[in-house]
């Protein structure tokens, strides 16, 4: 059973609240929007079909009276140390609630502990937020001075792959699956990576020339959609973050990466990348994943209250904030190296 | 690389393989087995030579991950379990866990492999080992596939899909 995910159900009620009292969108900690999909797995044995129905898991409201939310459960031993609990914690207004770090908790979560398959798809984070590979190293990746000096979250995540800065513009979509899941799938990140690509491109259905180039998911050769993949024993997880939309200062907190594709040619991030919201509405565009989906799994709905709970468990998560003192100690090791100090 | 992944996607797509080699790429139609070697169908080998086994990841694994641009790796002293991860390798974008094939207490790991991952790559069964452990159960070698009966192993699951 996956733990806490009604802790994102409850932040995206407060989103609604908030988004529909509050003419500013940073002015407080803003709720993740999640919607949660139960992929349902197809599997065929000789005579008989064992299917699993989409589960569908809808928000409930919650009696929000003022700008504080409550979060819940493991993955606040994960931010601040304190034992797990069933407990609710207040949090204060303007705290950064660390929620992309507990959406990526519960897929590392679901990906070593669910026998399940799930896709998950949420719609968006609230600050801006920089999220690195499994093996980013700061002082390549990013202008950490501006990072530091503007406060950016920084986060390392379980999966491979790149940097990426989000926002709530961006929209995420993960699949986690079982290894047998998918037929004639070899569970090996090119196999994969071309299994996502013939999946949304029934999404866009040829709008904008879109193909999966490399590793990236382009219109043309414009990037709007990263990857990336975490394999184990038994599943594996593969998710994107799209680009719907960006603010170009953001872009500026991320340096060139030395290992880009050979598509890239060098180019800029502005010159890199392309905004899908210039080439379908966003409902749309989850719409059309959730129905391409559809077309290879068997989908079910769900009460909330039948997969919700927030419980204690052994299992630690290894995606995590990156610190002010591990980033200013990256910066500064980078600075000795060039004055060519020991 | 590209064009390896793309020559790769092609062969699978028109269903492509050769009679004696399960796999086709441009650099070579199949994957090296070694004799003497023991094998784990999570791709990874063991190299038992008195009280120490070596253990890696195998030339087909190596292969159908891609470049490795990362590895990590447990400390010295600490233990490994038959069947659980003792590690990862990231290949540009996914992270893939490395299972130890037998029980034991870790002696030694390839520090090497901190600077030059691709050595997983390269030589997957020398310059590139993993880890070195002290089998606390020399009997689950026993369980684990031969050369040939891996070879046999790696053709069936890439004939399969």
């Amino acid at each position: 059973m996956p733990a806490c995910i009604h802790e994102l159900f409850v932040e995206f009620i407060v989103s609604v609240y908030h988004r529909h009292h509050h003419t500013y969108m940073h002015a407080f900690g803003i709720g993740l929007t999640g919607l949660v999909v139960a992929l349902g797995y197809l599997m065929k044995q000789k005579n008989h079909h064992i299917s699993l129905p989409l589960q569908l898991l809808l928000p409930r409201r919650f009696g929000i009276t003022d700008s504080s939310f409550y979060v819940c459960g493991p993955a606040l031993k994960d931010i601040k140390g304190k034992s797990p609990s069933l407990k609710f914690e207040r949090r204060k207004k303007n705290t950064r609630p660390g929620i992309l770090v507990r959406q990526l908790h519960i897929e590392e979560q679901l990906l070593r502990t669910s026998s399940e398959n799930w896709c998950i798809i949420n719609d968006g984070t609230n600050d801006p937020t920089i999220v690195m590979g499994f093996s980013g190293k700061p002082a390549e990746l990013l202008e950490i001075e501006s990072v530091l000096h503007d406060q950016v979250p920084v986060i390392r995540r379980f999966t491979g792959g790149g940097t990426v800065i989000v926002d709530h513009q961006t929209i995420f979509v993960t699949f986690i699956c079982n290894k047998e899941t998918v037929p004639d799938l070899q569970p090996y990140p090119r196999p994969i990576m071309s299994w996502s690509s013939s999946l949304y491109s029934k999404v866009f259905g040829g709008i904008g020339d879109f193909h999966l180039r490399e590793n990236d998911y382009v219109f043309g050769n414009h990037k709007f959609g990263g990857n990336a993949q975490s394999i184990t024993k038994n599943k594996w997880i593969h998710h994107t973050s799209f680009l719907w939309d960006f603010d170009v200062r953001n872009m500026a907190y991320l340096k060139l990466p030395k290992l880009a594709p050979a598509y890239r040619s060098a180019r800029g991030h502005l010159d890199f990348i392309c905004r899908l919201k210039d080439y379908m509405p966003r409902s749309t565009f989850i719409d059309k994943t959730v129905e391409a989906a559809g077309t290879q799994f068997s989908l079910r709905s769900l009460e909330l209250e039948a997969v919700v709970t927030c419980s204690e468990t052994e299992f630690r998560p290894s995606t995590r904030f990156l610190t002010n003192e591990e980033l200013a100690a990256a910066a500064a090791a980078v600075s000795e190296q060039q004055l060519g100090l020991p | 690389m590209a064009l390896r992944i793309w020559a790769s996607s092609t062969a699978n797509a028109l269903k492509l393989s050769c009679a004696s080699k399960p796999h086709l790429s441009l650099s070579r139609c199949f994957s090296t087995v070694l004799d003497g070697l023991k094998y784990a169908e999570s791709h990874e080998w063991v190299k038992h030579e008195g009280s120490v086994a070596t253990i890696g990841i195998t030339d087909h694994a190596q292969d159908h991950l891609g470049e490795v641009v990362f590895v990590e790796l447990p400390e010295p002293g600490g233990s490994v379990s038959k069947g659980k991860g003792f590690g990862a390798v990231e290949s540009v974008k996914a992270t893939s866990d490395v299972n130890s094939p037998i029980s034991g207490e870790i002696i030694e790991v390839n520090t090497k492999l901190s600077e030059a991952p691709g050595l997983i790559n390269k030589s997957p069964y020398e310059d590139g080992w993993m880890i070195k452990v002290k089998p606390s159960s020399p009997t689950e070698l026993e369980s684990l596939m031969g050369s040939k009966e891996y070879t046999k192993f790696c053709e069936e699951e890439d004939a399969s899909h």
